[in-house]
């Protein structure tokens, strides 16, 4: 284990976000370390997408900090940068892999300048080059080669999740928020898409903050957990501690009301 | 010369059922023993005595409410009851396993790719990985042409025995053993006792879990009672 992963990528400081008179989140408080991956989860309105929102800077919070510590070791406030600087670190060192792709994806491109357009904002100009790092991405993420040049409109809802999550990893990011990524997926096509994330967490080593209403989901995918309910974190630990062992009332109202089927 | 690996000292553990009016149930009080590199300790006493809940506090799955699970590894010795999930997380990678039958699926990921998963986690190269999982699988009965598929679409019998090879295919110091014979025919029950015994021989420390009496007097060198650690209820 070197030094480098014993130091939080994301540190996060009294966070509290209101809108108006209406609380968002309150005092959230956590570390997030390389190769994590932490689950958020509570029940529409809780509070979870707020603090994503905030935490990859799409709001700047009423109070509270988030550091975070780049490539170069460095660990800087949020808050504190300019927005460009925001900008670049959400379109090179981070990913954002949202519920809709339409939200995430430009549905009427072709796939591969989905995935070719993050190496373009970075400078890459070499058409070649970013047509087979896209075509490689395509194929980790089980897309068809000969899709490249399809607008993702003529996809299926798990190839446009797929394909979103290519053109979030195609920079190599170190930190990707996932806001209900299999939300609104069938079963079955909801597995493959978890386990292609699975597969690509353990490969990559990437650190990532998903914000879920599935257990089941955060139980697959996660490390740790937090529970949310009325903006505040009411508990959190490992995964399946707290979802085995679930100590707050809250808590165990959400585990009971899952549906057992299968295992 | 044996080594302490697991020290459970004073700990308590009970539930509070927030959904039944706040319902307590303390389980258990007061729990303290030792365990020792190279033998397999039984945890013993009837059904509901705590010898499950007993078991997944040692591998931080239930959160104790007091006391101490010390874990030696290499140098050093980590309380469990305190300790950070990620600090969790690191000794169940490098120093406590759990053999189960039950372990959530993961689907899409063939048989022999699962259990070769494991040994290539304990640093062994793809070749040797393929190799031991190879053998791991043959001992235990899983027939060579279900290796390429994954064990989702195997029977109910192949996929336990599939978790029990992932669980002895790791080289952790300490072994927690959650009924790995229940429900195996005979000729697996003896597969997983060669096993048990081939870890005590290298000095894993193993604490487990078994219903069947003829298995736990062949594997127990020492027999735990829990009920010792029971709470007294008032009648």
């Amino acid at each position: 284990m070197s030094l480098d992963q014993d130091l939080p990528l994301l540190s996060v400081k009294n966070l509290s976000h209101f809108y108006g008179q209406h609380l968002g989140c309150k005092n959230v408080n956590f570390d997030l370390y390389p190769g994590e991956v932490l689950a958020i989860v509570g029940e529409s309105g809780s509070g979870k997408t707020t603090l994503l929102n905030c935490l990859s800077t799409q709001i700047i919070p009423t109070d509270g900090a988030v550091f975070y510590r780049n490539r170069k070791g460095q660990s800087d406030n949020l808050y504190e940068m300019s927005e460009a600087q925001q900008r670049i670190l959400l379109r090179t060192d981070w990913g954002f892999v949202r519920q809709h792709p339409r939200d995430g994806l430009r549905m009427n491109v072709s796939a591969g300048a989905n995935v070719g357009e993050r190496l373009m904002a970075l400078g890459d100009r070499h058409y070649g080059k970013i047509r087979d790092t896209a075509l490689d991405w395509l194929e980790k993420v089980e897309i068809q080669a000969d899709r490249i040049d399809d607008a993702p409109r003529t996809f299926s809802g798990g190839m446009q999740q797929r394909l979103q999550i290519a053109r979030n990893l195609v920079t190599n990011p170190r930190l990707v928020f996932m806001d209900e990524p299999t939300g609104g997926l069938d079963v079955s096509v909801q597995a493959r898409l978890l386990d292609l994330i699975r597969r690509l967490v353990s490969e990559l080593g990437l650190s990532i903050i998903i914000v879920t209403h599935d257990l089941a989901v955060a139980r697959l995918l996660s490390d740790r957990i937090m529970v949310m309910k009325d903006g505040k974190v009411i508990e959190q630990g490992l995964t399946d501690q707290v979802l085995d062992d679930p100590h707050q009332a809250y808590t165990q109202l959400l585990v009971s009301s899952i549906l057992h089927v299968g295992s | 010369m044996q080594q302490k690996i697991l020290s459970v000292q004073n700990l308590t553990k009970s539930f509070v059922m927030h959904l039944q009016n706040g319902l307590q149930l303390p389980v258990m009080d007061g729990a303290g023993f030792e365990v020792f590199t190279g033998e397999c300790v039984v945890l013993g006493g009837p059904s509901g005595a705590g010898k499950s809940t007993l078991l997944k506090m040692i591998y931080g799955n239930y959160a104790a409410d007091a006391g101490e699970i010390i874990i030696a590894h290499g140098d050093q010795h980590t309380d469990l009851v305190t300790a950070s999930p990620r600090e969790i997380l690191r000794l169940r990678q490098s120093t406590i396993g759990y053999v189960s039958q039950f372990l959530s699926a993961i689907p899409r990921v063939s048989a022999l790719d699962l259990v070769a998963q494991v040994a290539r986690q304990w640093g062994h190269s793809e070749e040797v990985a393929q190799e031991k999982a190879a053998k791991m699988l043959s001992q235990l009965n899983i027939p060579e042409h279900l290796w390429g598929l994954p064990p989702a679409t195997f029977s109910g019998g192949e996929q336990q025995r599939v978790n029990i090879a992932r669980g002895f295919m790791g080289e952790h110091k300490l072994l927690l053993l959650d009924e790995p014979t229940a429900s195996l025919d005979a000729a697996n029950r003896q597969v997983v006792l060669s096993l048990i015994e081939e870890r005590k021989a290298n000095g894993t420390a193993m604490l487990g879990i078994f219903h069947d009496a003829d298995t736990r007097d062949k594997v127990a060198d020492r027999v735990i009672d829990v009920t010792k650690f029971a709470v007294q209820r008032a009648a």
